[in-house]
C-alpha cells in the first residue's frame, strides 16, 4: 500500500541521475561506462535495470550505491548532491539509507549467519543486546532464525543469498541494490529470492533497484529500465517518475 | 569505536585460526631466536671471562717436546727435580714454581669408584693453579720430604665418592695406595679447554713417585711471575736456562716448550667475540627470516582481505574503522607472539645455559629490541596492505582478485 502511495507521490526522487558519464582508465585505453545517463527513481519504485553485459547497467547501480564514483554528472540522493560529498560522508550514506545484494553474496565466510547480519549494525554503534535482537528479527523476516549459527559453508546458496538480504535490510534502509541477486541460483531459489525482495518493497516501503539480464526476474520490477552501450535505451517508467 | 574494533579484530583472529597462529609463530620464533643466541652469547663470553680471572695471566707452563708436532712429547726426555730447582734459584722473577707428574687411577672409596687424575705435586701447586683449600689442610713439609700416604682432592671427587660424608680422614685407595683425605679444593669448574678442574687427586710428588708412578720424572713444571714482572721475559730466561740444562745445541729445535697463559687467555677472548658475533649475525638472520615469514603470511592474505575490507566499505565502515581493526588485529597477535616468544626464550635460554654450563646473563635490551623488531613487522605487514586497500573505490576492493 504504501510502495504504491509512494509511486505516485510528487515529492523528490530519492535517486536522481543528471548526464552521468563514468570513464574507465585513461588515453587510448579510456572506456566510456556510462555516456551521459539521466534516470529519476522516486521512493519505493522497484525498478530492473536490464541490458547486455558491457551495456552500463552495473556500473550505473555501483554509482546509485555510492560504491562507485562518476566521471562527469550530477548525481542527487534524495535530493543532495553526493558529488560534493566527502569519502566518509558517502560511507555514512551508504551507511544509513542503503542495503546490498551481491551476485556472489559477499558474506563474510567462516563466520555464523548472525554475525553477518549484525556486521553493519556494529558499525552503526548500535549496542550489542540491540544488535543481537534486531538481526535476529532480520533473519526471521527472511526465514532463517533457525540457521543463526550455521555459517555460509554450512548453507545452500539460497539461504546465503537470504543472509546477504537480512544484512542489507537490517538497517531498514531506503534503497535496496540488488546487482544479480538471482544470478548464482537454479530459478526455483531465484523465484524465491525474487518474491522476498518483492515482498520487502511492497511491505516495507523499500526502494528496491535491481540488475539483472533474466527477463523472468526482471518481471518481478513495474519499472524496467534497458541500458545499450552506456545509455538509456528504454525506461518503461518514464515519465511515471518523472515528477517536474 | 576503539570498543568495536577491538571486538571486530577478535573475530577476524577466531576466524582464520590458521593466518592467525602462523603470524604468532613467525613472531613468536624472530623474538625467541634473538634471546636465546645472545644470552648464550652473553654467557660464553662472560664464562671465558671468570676463568680468565681464575687462572690467573702471569702463569707459565713448562713441559717436554715441542707445542706442534704430536709425536714429539713421548721422545722428549721429561724433567727431573734438578730443573725445578735451578728455576728457582736461577730466574729472576719468579714468584713459585710446582713439580708435577700426573698419572691416570681408578680412585676407590668403600664399594664406590671413581676414574680420575692423580697430580703428584707440592704446595706451590695450589699457589699457581689458585686452587683454594676449602676444608681440610695442606701438605706439611714433612709429609712431603717424607713421601707420605695422604691426598687432597677435588670438589667432583669428593661428591663422587663421599657424597654427603665428611671426606676428611678418610682412606681411599689410589691403585695400591691407600691414602688419607686431609683437604678438599673449593670448586673451579670447568677450564677452558672444557676438562673438569675439579675433578683431580693431589698427592706429594714423592709419594706419586714410589708409590703409584715408580719412576722420578717431573711431567710438567708450573710457573707464576712475581707481580709487575712480564712472563715474556721471565719465559725468555727459563728458555735459555732449559737449552743449557737440556744441552740443546745452538741451531737445533727445543725439545721443551713453554706456555704462556696469557697468550692463551688472549686468544680465548679473541674467540668469544668471534663466537658472540656470530650468534649476533645468527640471531639477525633468524629475526630476517621470521620477519618475512610474517610478511609472506600477511601479504598472501591481502587478496582475500581486500574484498573483506570491499564488503566492510559496502555496509557503511569509514575507512578509519577498517583500519583501527586491522591495526588492532595486528597489535593483538604482535603482542601475543612476542610474550609468548619471551616466554619461550627465557625458557630455553635457562635450560640451554645450564645444559653448556655458562652462566645465565639476563639482558633486558635484547627482549626490547627484539620484541620491537618483531612486533614492528607484524604491525607494518597486517596495516599497510590494509591501508591499501582500504582506500580503493569500495567497488574495486570488493572486485579485486
Amino acid at each position: 500500500m504504501k510502495s504504491a502511495f509512494s509511486r505516485e507521490a510528487e515529492g523528490p526522487p530519492i535517486i536522481e541521475f543528471r548526464g552521468i558519464v563514468k570513464v574507465y582508465g585513461a588515453g587510448h585505453a579510456a572506456v566510456k561506462a556510462l555516456r551521459g545517463v539521466d534516470i529519476r527513481i522516486a521512493p519505493g519504485e522497484f525498478v530492473a535495470m536490464m541490458g547486455p553485459s558491457g551495456s552500463g547497467k552495473s556500473t550505473c547501480m555501483n554509482i546509485m550505491g555510492c560504491l562507485d564514483t562518476p566521471t562527469e554528472g550530477t548525481y542527487l540522493f534524495n535530493g543532495v548532491d553526493v558529488g560534493a560529498l566527502s569519502r566518509n560522508q558517502r560511507a555514512i550514506l551508504r551507511r544509513n539509507y542503503v542495503g546490498f545484494v551481491f551476485q556472489g553474496f559477499n558474506l563474510l565466510s567462516r563466520t555464523s549467519a548472525l554475525e553477518n547480519v549484525e556486521l553493519p549494525l556494529i558499525y552503526r554503534g548500535v549496542s550489542a543486546g540491540e544488535r543481537h535482537a534486531q538481526a535476529l528479527e532480520a533473519l526471521e523476516a527472511v526465514g532463517l532464525r533457525e540457521w543463526k549459527r550455521h555459517t555460509p559453508g554450512e548453507l545452500s546458496g539460497g539461504q546465503q543469498q537470504r543472509v546477504s538480504i537480512a544484512r542489507a535490510i537490517v538497517t531498514a534502509p531506503e534503497v535496496l541494490f540488488a546487482d544479480e541477486p538471482t544470478g548464482n541460483l537454479d530459478t526455483a531459489r531465484g523465484r524465491e529470492i525474487m518474491e522476498l525482495i518483492k515482498r520487502l518493497n511492497v511491505e516495507r516501503g523499500i526502494t528496491v533497484v535491481m540488475v539483472t539480464h533474466e527477463s523472468e526476474m526482471a518481471s518481478y520490477a513495474e519499472r524496467i529500465v534497458r541500458f545499450l552501450d552506456g545509455v538509456v535505451e528504454e525506461d518503461n517508467g518514464r515519465g511515471k517518475g518523472e515528477g517536474t | 569505536m576503539l570498543w568495536n574494533a577491538l571486538l571486530l579484530a577478535l573475530r577476524e583472529i577466531r576466524r582464520n585460526v590458521m593466518r592467525s597462529s602462523l603470524t604468532i609463530l613467525g613472531i613468536v620464533i624472530g623474538v625467541a631466536a634473538v634471546i636465546i643466541m645472545v644470552t648464550i652469547g652473553n654467557g660464553a663470553t662472560a664464562r671465558v671471562t671468570e676463568e680468565i680471572a681464575s687462572l690467573g695471566s702471569n702463569l707459565l707452563i713448562l713441559r717436554p717436546g715441542q707445542r706442534l708436532g704430536p709425536g714429539q712429547r713421548s721422545e722428549a726426555a721429561p724433567f727431573d727435580i734438578e730443573d725445578v730447582e735451578a728455576i728457582a734459584r736461577d730466574i729472576g722473577g719468579v714468584f713459585a714454581v710446582a713439580p708435577s707428574s700426573v698419572q691416570p687411577a681408578t680412585a676407590i672409596y668403600g664399594n664406590l669408584n671413581w676414574n680420575t687424575t692423580v697430580t703428584g705435586t707440592d704446595n706451590h701447586y695450589l699457589t699457581v693453579r689458585n686452587h683454594v683449600i676449602a676444608s681440610g689442610r695442606e701438605f706439611s713439609e714433612n709429609e712431603l720430604r717424607a713421601g707420605r700416604a695422604i691426598c687432597i682432592i677435588g670438589e667432583t671427587v669428593r661428591k663422587e665418592l663421599f657424597g654427603s660424608q665428611d671426606p676428611l680422614g678418610g682412606k681411599i685407595r689410589l691403585g695400591k695406595l691407600s691414602c688419607e683425605v686431609i683437604g678438599v679444593l673449593a670448586s673451579k669448574g670447568q677450564s677452558m679447554g672444557g676438562s673438569d678442574q675439579d675433578d683431580t687427586v693431589l698427592v706429594p710428588l714423592r709419594t706419586l713417585w714410589r708409590r703409584i708412578a715408580g719412576n722420578q720424572e717431573i711431567s710438567h713444571i708450573h710457573i707464576s711471575a712475581r707481580e709487575g714482572v712480564t712472563t715474556e721475559k721471565v719465559q725468555r730466561d727459563i728458555e735459555l736456562l732449559m737449552r743449557e740444562r737440556r744441552r740443546v745445541s745452538a741451531g737445533e729445535e727445543d725439545d721443551f716448550s713453554v706456555l704462556d697463559m696469557k697468550e692463551i687467555s688472549e686468544a680465548l677472548t679473541g674467540s668469544t667475540e668471534v663466537l658472540t658475533s656470530l650468534l649476533g649475525t645468527v640471531a639477525a638472520v633468524s629475526l630476517l627470516v621470521g620477519g618475512i615469514g610474517i610478511m609472506n603470511i600477511m601479504l598472501v592474505s591481502v587478496t582475500e582481505r581486500t574484498r573483506e575490507i570491499g564488503v566492510r566499505l559496502a555496509i557503511g565502515a569509514l575507512e578509519r574503522e577498517v583500519l583501527m581493526q586491522f591495526l588492532v588485529e595486528a597489535v593483538v597477535l604482535s603482542s601475543l607472539g612476542g610474550v609468548l616468544g619471551i616466554v619461550l626464550a627465557l625458557a630455553a635460554s635457562s635450560v640451554l645455559t645450564d645444559v653448556m654450563r655458562v652462566p645465565y646473563v639476563f639482558d633486558p635490551w635484547i627482549i626490547v629490541i627484539a620484541v620491537i623488531f618483531s612486533a614492528g613487522i607484524g604491525v607494518i605487514f597486517g596495516y599497510f596492505p590494509a591501508r591499501k586497500a582500504a582506500q580503493l573505490n569500495p567497488i574495486d576492493a570488493l572486485r579485486h582478485e
